[in-house]
């Protein structure tokens, strides 16, 4: 009899990446409870709950009535008891009827009660467009989320960092937003190691190394912003892609150590420009990197304008390789 | 609909009441206990020695029955005016005060009590009560939850949503509405065109029930019903006292520009304490004697309390930044250092 051992790693969508992070959660603590809208026998609306309810039952992976407030409300009820709550949002655009629930208690029950009481609870949400989605499926909250003391907000760009990271958030004691990139659910593949591990929450990485300037991303702007990196490596010029990947707590540290080397900086998002998070970077870099700038940072983001629904023109809104070259060209000849 | 009562306005029993002699008295006591501390820190306010504050009188039986129905192991979860429930959960009359002086000695309740902390913004506490009572059945345990609001709070969005899960759940929570006639100068019959707020279960599914909510021993008893239920895997009810806040909305308001002080006199013909003291007394099991004896009592807590509050040292100005996150985050480390953290 021959027995096989199990390979290192597997190749899995981001999608395949975060039910497997969820199933693992599940399998190894009993406190762990997963639930939402259509989250049970259908597996979500992008699947990521896939065969969840199935292996762990009815009582760990549930359907809750369709009720934004009422879902995040509960999950804190929850975790006021003890549990692990992992809700999901069918879409960042529908957080907004919790925010009062968000706002007033998810991150502030712990600072209100003087540490008695923690929301150790993980909200997912997809976000952001792409994908020619229906109006307000594509919207990208998470300034709106970073905003809010006492949560964490987290958004990964490949299925690796998603699973280790999504682990994580389910094991920190405090409440995370978790947000995935619906461009990214199936687009992008990659080994994903096996079994249970987590990666620290609160750093940043830089996936490209450059030394011409710095393109500071996360979530679905980081495959923008290596192809845009990657065409300009064609005409000689480097540039590095940092992903912040955690927006709270932002890992200052090392956007600062890019631009020391850089000295110029290009921030991408898709939310809408004005008081989209890139402008809490540039604010930040203008505290702390100014003596290595050597021209204004700039901010590719979507117009200061609802996400358009209408696919022929989402890709006028939303940053892609052609605009974040145009704002690296213009840091370079500042 | 029918509205429970045991006692009649004057406070004599119209049955015999379901507890024993000696539960009554500590009912009773609970009850003057929880108007003894409304009318110090009416006092404490003016002088200045507590910030604004929401009084309970005319509500106290509300409170103090419903809470008098719940086990140590049960959770209670209060709106900001639930000084009853708090003072009868086993909340320190010490935590009380320094809560209510925005001390961050008293936002950290004891660990034993359950009890969740006041929430001021309306209803937001319903869902997650109804969180905190499903846990209860996950974990396989019989404790139950009682949470509270106001009639006003009932139009929130998130009373609907919550009475909803509870429903769908099957989740062992009282939800205790005191329909007080008045959401500040709002009355009742602008937040709703049903007269009772208990009607509103009908539209979940659950149980919706009327009480006399100056009549302590029926809400009480009402509640441990309802416990009992809710115990035995029945699922959740709505319970609608039916009171009267004579006291204003805070001791910021002045009820004169919309409410006729006529209203809050003829409800101070049936206010609860007095009827409870009452009922007490034609029941034999109370006199005089006891009454004053029961006062002194009350008062050497409240002074015993009051001065452990003023001893407390004031709060230290980087406490602001302190239980934000687990862990202090770069950011909030930085802020720590500016407010003369310790290292
Ligand atoms: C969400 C929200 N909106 C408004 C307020 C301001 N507010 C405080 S108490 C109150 C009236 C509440 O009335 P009711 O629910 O009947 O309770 P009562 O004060 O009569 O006990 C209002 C409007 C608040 N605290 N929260």
């Amino acid at each position: 009899m021959s027995t096989k051992t199990q390979p290192a790693t597997r190749t899995l969508n981001l999608v395949q990446a975060v039910n497997e992070a969820l199933d693992l959660a599940l399998e190894q603590d009993p406190r762990v409870l997963v639930f939402g809208e259509d989250v049970g026998r259908m597996g979500g609306v992008f699947r990521a709950t896939d065969n969840l309810q199935a292996k762990h039952g009815e009582h760990r992976v549930f359907d809750t009535p369709l009720a934004e407030s009422g879902i995040v409300g509960f999950g804190i009820g929850l975790a006021l008891a003890g549990l692990r709550p992992v809700a999901e949002i069918q879409f960042a655009g529908f957080l907004y009827p919790a925010l009062d629930q968000i706002l007033s208690h998810l991150g502030r029950m712990r600072h209100r009660t003087r540490g008695r009481y923690s929301i150790p609870m993980v909200i997912r949400a997809p976000y952001g467009g792409g994908v020619h989605t229906p109006e307000q499926h594509a919207d990208s909250p998470e300034a709106i989320l970073a905003h809010v003391p006492g949560v964490k907000v987290v958004i990964p760009s490949s299925p690796e960092r998603a699973k280790g990271l999504l682990l994580a958030a389910i094991e920190d004691p405090d409440p995370v937003f978790f947000l995935e990139a619906i461009k990214l659910y199936r687009s992008v593949k990659a080994e994903v190691p096996q079994g249970y591990y987590t990666l620290p929450l609160g750093k940043a990485r830089v996936v490209r190394e450059g030394q011409d300037a710095s393109l500071f991303c996360y979530g679905g702007m980081v495959e923008v912003c290596l192809k845009a990196a990657e065409v300009a490596a064609r005409e000689g010029v480097a540039l590095e892609v940092v992903d912040l990947e955690t927006l709270v707590p932002l890992d200052t540290q090392t956007i600062v150590e890019s631009v020391a080397k850089t000295g110029r900086a290009v921030v991408v998002y898709e939310a809408m420009r004005t008081q989209g998070f890139g402008a809490e970077v540039a604010a930040r870099l203008a505290e702390e990197a100014v003596d290595y700038l050597e021209a204004p940072v700039v901010r590719v983001a979507g117009w200061d304008a609802p996400y358009p629904p209408f696919s022929a023109v989402e890709h006028h809104y939303r940053p892609d390789a052609r605009r974040v070259l145009e704002a690296v060209r213009h840091v370079l000849t500042y | 609909m029918e509205i429970i009562r045991f006692l009649d306005d004057n406070g004599k029993p119209l049955k015999d009441p379901p507890f024993e002699a000696e539960e009554l008295i500590e009912g009773y006591k609970a009850l003057r206990r929880a108007r003894f501390f409304d009318e110090k820190a009416l006092i404490l306010q003016r002088q200045g020695k507590l910030g604004v504050f929401p009084p309970i009188r005319g509500q106290e039986a509300a409170q103090v029955g419903a809470t008098l129905a719940l086990r140590p192991t049960d959770w209670a979860v209060p709106s900001y005016r639930e000084s009853g429930v708090a003072l009868t959960h086993g909340l320190p009359l010490t935590h009380l005060i320094l809560y209510w002086r925005a001390h961050p000695a008293g936002w950290r309740f004891p660990d034993e009590v359950r009890l969740l902390p006041f929430y001021i913004p309306i209803a937001t506490q319903i869902p997650q009560a109804v969180g905190l009572a499903h846990a209860a059945q996950y974990h396989g345990e019989d404790w139950v939850v009682a949470v509270f609001i106001g009639d006003g709070g009932t139009s929130e969005g998130d009373f609907h949503e919550g009475l909803n899960f509870a429903s769908v759940f099957n989740a062992p929570v009282l939800f205790v509405v005191q329909n007080n006639g008045w959401a500040i100068s709002v009355p009742t019959s602008r937040q709703m065109k049903v007269p009772h707020v208990a009607l509103r279960a009908q539209g979940y599914g659950i149980p919706g029930v009327v009480v006399d909510g100056n009549d302590l021993i029926a809400v009480w008893h009402t509640a441990r019903e309802a416990a009992h239920r809710a115990r035995n895997g029945e699922g959740p009810t709505l319970i609608e006292a039916m009171t009267y806040r004579i006291a204003p909305h805070t001791t910021s308001d002045d009820p004169k520009r919309y409410r006729d002080e006529k209203e809050a006199e003829a409800w101070l013909r049936k206010e609860p304490v007095k009827r409870m003291q009452n009922a007490l007394k034609h029941l034999g099991l109370w006199d005089e004697e006891r009454e004053r004896a029961l006062l002194e009592e009350l008062e050497a807590e409240f002074q015993a309390a009051l001065e452990e509050a003023d001893r407390t040292p004031e709060p230290e100005p980087w406490e602001i930044v302190e239980h934000v996150y687990a862990e202090r985050t770069p950011d909030l480390d930085r802020a720590w250092k500016a407010l003369g953290g310790p290292a």
